[in-house]
């Protein structure tokens, strides 16, 4: 019982990460593979973030009054990563745009199938 | 709420709904953040998760179909591998550190360090700041060439088909 209360924060994270994997493998479209990876994504900022916590600190802005603060290293890649995250994410939207002019259509299904006739 | 929002996500086949649920998804992840302290990354991820992205998917929308296809067949095989995928993942987590445990490694290797003589240091009290902007320039730096990268390769592909245009007409 301790085993799950302690490891609830894990268990969200892999949820969330599990359901992000399925969507980009299950979906064939393609606008809805980039929004199950930026649902994986957020579910690796979880994984960062939930460590960095204290029960009883706070955000590690030092003030004086406070002793106990959250781990600001975490915080630190991770706003790195929801840059890189939404270039990436930007980048893969433009070339789903870009294969939508080339076949007309963002079904993977299709596309293969076009590929295979010509 | 964040998991309902996520198999609604899931299900649902009209693009619209999924990148709005897209985005209130965002900001239940940033009140989450919110709540373990980590203000700065709230913060960006309200802004950028649910701002810039999902302005990013609507007009990625707009220039394509917003009604995906009926799948061909039962997704099994991927459901599957997920789902073996998370129960590999919830064994491999049994072996990490309780939630808010001081004595987890994480807490007693580099952070005390900025924590105690940042501020003094660099004359920020936000750490979180002082990390990015002066500890760590660099990397800042780097994110910053990705960016970059990122905008060109958006303008070389988006570009290219404004000219096949102009030679259509």
């Amino acid at each position: 019982m301790s085993a799950l209360a302690s490891h609830f924060s894990y268990a969200v994270t892999i949820f969330l990460l599990v359901a992000g994997l399925f969507i980009i493998i299950a979906r064939g479209n393609l606008i809805k593979k980039m929004v199950g990876l930026s649902i994986f994504q957020t579910s690796v900022f979880l994984l960062y973030i939930v460590p960095g916590k204290l029960v009883g600190g706070t955000a590690p802005i030092v003030a004086p009054g406070f002793q106990v603060y959250s781990n600001p290293l975490p915080h630190v890649l991770i706003l790195t990563a929801i840059v890189v995250g939404v270039a990436t994410l930007a980048l893969g939207l433009a070339l789903a745009v870009r294969v939508h002019e080339a076949y007309g259509t963002i079904e993977e299904d299709e596309i293969l199938e076009r590929d295979a006739a010509s | 709420m964040m998991v309902v929002a996520v198999v609604a996500l899931a299900r649902s086949r009209n693009l619209f709904a999924v990148v709005v649920l897209a985005g209130a998804y965002s900001f239940l992840m940033a009140t989450v953040l919110v709540a373990l302290d980590a203000v700065d990354v709230a913060m960006t991820e309200a802004a950028v998760g649910a701002g810039i992205s999902t302005v990013l998917f609507l007009g990625a929308l707009y220039l394509c179909r917003s009604e995906e296809a009926k799948p061909a067949h039962r997704p099994l095989i991927p459901f599957a591998l997920a789902v073996s995928t998370g129960a590999l993942l919830v064994y491999g987590s049994l072996g990490l550190p309780d939630f808010s445990d001081p004595q987890a490694p994480i807490h007693t290797h580099v952070a005390p360090r900025y924590l105690n003589d940042g501020p003094q240091e660099t004359g920020v009290p936000n750490v979180v700041t002082a990390v990015l902007a002066s500890y760590r320039g660099f990397d800042t730096f780097g994110e910053t060439t990705v960016v970059f990268t990122a905008g060109v390769g958006v303008i070389v592909l988006l570009r290219r088909r404004r000219k096949d245009k102009n030679k259509e007409s």
